[in-house]
């Protein structure tokens, strides 16, 4: 008899791998994606392959320096990558999508500890830093669907590094911008079908949704996170909205800037998001309040990336209040 | 997916897929007789027996040869007719070795059994106790100890375990359709010991054949409770709260919410002890598992080699082979097949090395576990706070609550071993407190 194998219980797995899942992600943010790309053209292609390519390099250079486990094949460089290069405006210069990439990888992931010791989402600390670093370039908006998109490139895109991009001829702005700004407000059904300004991967929200919707059916994703952001939002702008015309409704909300990105594949990013049940709820909730408080009282114009990243350094917090009641446990 | 779920059950748990249909319709056939036995001296929970025969003595088919040490122990028999070659330390299922009783069988035996009679004189538990019955669901606890009721407690209902959620195995299966009357009047007979009001055998609806049979035959005197199909249905306190939705409190037993949980085999063992005055010396054994091309359920000698077991049903070369006793949920990869069949082992398992090509990722914190863990853990949280062994707050998450099905490693996307984490887990609380 020779050698047989040792193993300890169970001896049989479901089939899903984090791999799988992770692949499966990015598919489902294909939709919204290929959008970006129609409306805005060459420039917004430009982007996205730039951030994800980086950020695949970025990432095979931490993992083969660091001997961290993980590795391309399980897709989450692709994905941070792809966040990050559709929440960022199409006219970026792409050295600064590098840049983002770079950051989002280096800071966002491997500075924790590599894949699942991150606290942050990697892509927003990414465009967290951009937006920080470069706001002028990362608030230069593009109308959708110039006659020639596919010909040329936008004038932003090719800059010199740390050069001081010159000004873009023609410029559109973000519905949340015109609300916040110009106190003009936008067709609903042009923020749904991705008729506005705005980020690459941002102004489809129905796709978005289909996306969203796609993955929480295969339970890929966690649909209390989108349902409880989404929800909250809609009740908070909504009761607002009905005190004083002056705030936007809640359909309004939930289909300007990056709320569908946000609430779908930002905020349910599963390192970054709780565990357990009443934590998940609180945590999509907390979300929605600083979403709305950002937008109608903040400086800016939009507010899903800080009020994820501020709702995903509560998470521990959160975690350990609620921890699940064993099984026949005392309350 | 069920969506609406139609059938009683728990909340938690996961669906593997049961592989029961391998085996399900094969009739339960008989091992042929080997040259050799062991019969380990523990195959229980509790004490070792302690041996009255010595080597060079010559023994009869179901003749007592290693009596129960203490209350929590049992009575062993001698599962063939042949001469004690020794008593020594064997290779045992469990992976540590064991004292056992080694019989070489007789060859020329006609392999009668003395005849003892019915025992139906004396109370059950001491009935029970004599023929050396487990538990035959796999945990192999002293049955006698759950025939009586302690002082001051009352039992009001009798649950039996016919739920058999682990894949592959069908053993239990078998016997309630095959031996239908024989398990409803084992199930009478522990009802009046324990002085149970009510008796009700759980059955997973993937064996609602099995339910047919009970049910016509037991005409209305116990009743039958057709449970989903669901791992680990067949845990104790999931069978207890999907039949009667009772939740046992965590650190306690069934009994303190008036319950007994005995399974279905005990039931059929403890009818043939009393009955025939049979003793524990075999017990049906589903061999099955990817690498088996002809699954088998076999009525199997206490003490037979697995690797004449594996040999009989054409499986002879197995390096590179995962060879499992029990279910592939919790049952246990073997390290010598010499090892033998003991009384609480309801199945042989055999996979392809293949089958454990897994890499294991950093956990992504996905939270499948929890949604996962019948008893409403946190197993990821389990695993780190092992990796960091704080005792401390291993207990304020309740790690001892921990019953091991595995359910967390099973659904991990990450393939992290969470369930042996927490196993350690468990093991550094009870040091701890020593």
């Amino acid at each position: 008899m020779k050698a047989l194998l040792l193993k300890g219980a169970p001896h049989l797995n479901s089939e899903r791998t984090t791999a799988y899942i992770m692949w499966h992600v990015c598919w489902a943010l294909l939709p919204a994606a290929l959008w970006g790309i129609w409306s805005f053209g060459l420039s917004a292609l430009s982007v996205l392959v730039v951030c994800v390519g980086a950020a695949c390099l970025a990432d095979f250079g931490f993992t083969s320096r660091f001997h961290r486990l993980g590795s391309l094949s399980d897709g989450s460089a692709v994905i941070t990558g792809l966040l990050l290069g559709m929440t960022l405006p199409p006219s970026v210069p792409l050295w600064m999508a590098a840049l983002g990439s770079l950051v989002a990888i280096g800071l966002g992931k491997h500075a924790f500890g590599g894949l699942g010791q991150n606290l942050f989402n990697p892509a927003l600390v990414g465009r967290a830093f951009l937006q920080a670093a470069f706001p002028a370039a990362m608030t230069r908006w593009t109308p959708p669907f110039l006659s020639d998109r596919f010909q040329s490139f936008l004038a932003g895109s090719w800059t010199i590094p740390f050069a001081r991009p010159q000004l873009d001829a023609i410029s559109g702005a973000t519905p949340l911008g015109l609300l916040k700004f110009d106190h003009m407000s936008s067709h609903i059904s042009d923020l749904f079908l991705g008729q506005t300004a705005g980020c690459i991967g941002e102004t489809a929200s129905v796709l978005v949704l289909t996306g969203g919707a796609y993955l929480a059916l295969r339970r890929m994703l966690d649909w209390r996170i989108p349902i409880a952001v989404m929800g909250s939002v809609f009740v908070i702008s909504g009761v607002a909205n009905q005190l004083n015309a002056n705030y936007p409704d809640g359909l309004f909300m939930l289909g300007s800037g990056g709320l569908m990105v946000g609430a779908w594949f930002m905020a349910t990013d599963m390192v970054t998001s709780p565990v357990t049940t009443g934590a998940i709820w609180l945590f999509g909730v907390l979300i929605g309040f600083l979403i709305c408080a950002i937008r109608f009282w903040g400086g800016l114009p939009e507010g899903v990336m800080y009020a994820i990243l501020i709702a995903n350094a509560t998470v521990p917090l959160l975690e350990r209040f609620t921890q699940p009641k064993a099984f026949g446990g005392q309350p | 997916m069920v969506l609406i779920a139609s059938a009683p059950t728990f909340s938690h748990g996961v669906h593997p897929a049961d592989q029961k249909a391998r085996s399900a319709t094969e009739p339960i056939g008989r091992m042929p007789f080997v040259r050799e036995y062991s019969v380990p001296l523990r195959q229980h929970i509790g004490a070792a027996s302690e041996p009255i025969v010595a080597v060079g003595d010559i023994v009869q088919r179901g003749q007592l040869i290693a009596k129960r040490a203490s209350f929590v122990s049992t009575n062993q028999h001698a599962p063939v007719t042949g001469r004690v070659k020794a008593i020594e330390t064997r290779p045992h299922p469990s992976g540590v070795s064991v004292r056992a009783i080694v019989i070489e069988s007789d060859p020329f035996s006609s392999q009668q059994m003395g005849a003892s009679g019915p025992r139906s004189d004396q109370a059950l538990a001491d009935s029970v106790s004599d023929a050396g019955i487990v538990g035959m669901g796999g945990a192999a606890f002293p049955a006698h100890v759950k025939l009586s009721v302690p002082e001051g407690r009352t039992v009001d209902t009798l649950l039996m375990n016919g739920c058999e959620c682990e894949p592959y195995l069908t053993c239990d299966h078998r016997i309630m359709l095959e031996h239908p009357t024989a398990v409803l009047e084992g199930t009478a007979m522990i009802q009046t010991a324990l002085g149970a009001k009510a008796s009700v055998i759980g059955v997973e609806q993937n064996k609602s054949d099995a339910a047919d049979v009970l049910r016509a035959a037991s005409k209305g005197s116990v009743s039958v409770a057709q449970v989903a199909v669901k791992y680990p249905q067949g845990a104790e306190k999931m069978l207890i709260k999907a039949v009667l939705g009772r939740e046992v409190p965590v650190g306690k037993l069934p009994l303190d919410v008036g319950v007994v949980v005995h399974n279905v085999g005990t039931a059929f063992a403890v009818h043939e002890a009393v009955r025939l005055g049979k003793p524990l010396i075999e017990r049906v054994v589903t061999v099955s598992g990817p690498a088996v091309s002809q699954p088998r359920n076999l009525w199997v000698p206490i003490g037979t080699p697995i690797c004449d077991l594996l040999a009989f049903v054409g499986l002879d070369q197995l390096d590179q082979y995962i060879v499992i006793s029990g279910g592939p949920m919790m049952g246990q990869a073997q390290k010598n097949l010499q090892a033998p069949v003991v009384k609480g082992m309801s199945g042989i398992l055999v996979f392809p090395a293949a089958h454990q090509a897994t890499k294991e990722y950093p956990c992504i914190r996905c939270g499948r576990c929890l949604d996962a863990c019948p008893m409403f853990l946190n197993p990821t949280r389990l695993w780190l706070l092992t990796r960091n062994r704080d005792i401390e707050a291993l207990n304020q998450h309740h790690v001892q609550a921990c019953f091991e099905c595995g359910s967390c490693s099973y659904v991990c996307p990450s393939h992290i071993p969470l369930v042996h984490a927490i196993r350690m887990g468990k093991k550094l609380v009870r040091e701890a407190q020593v």
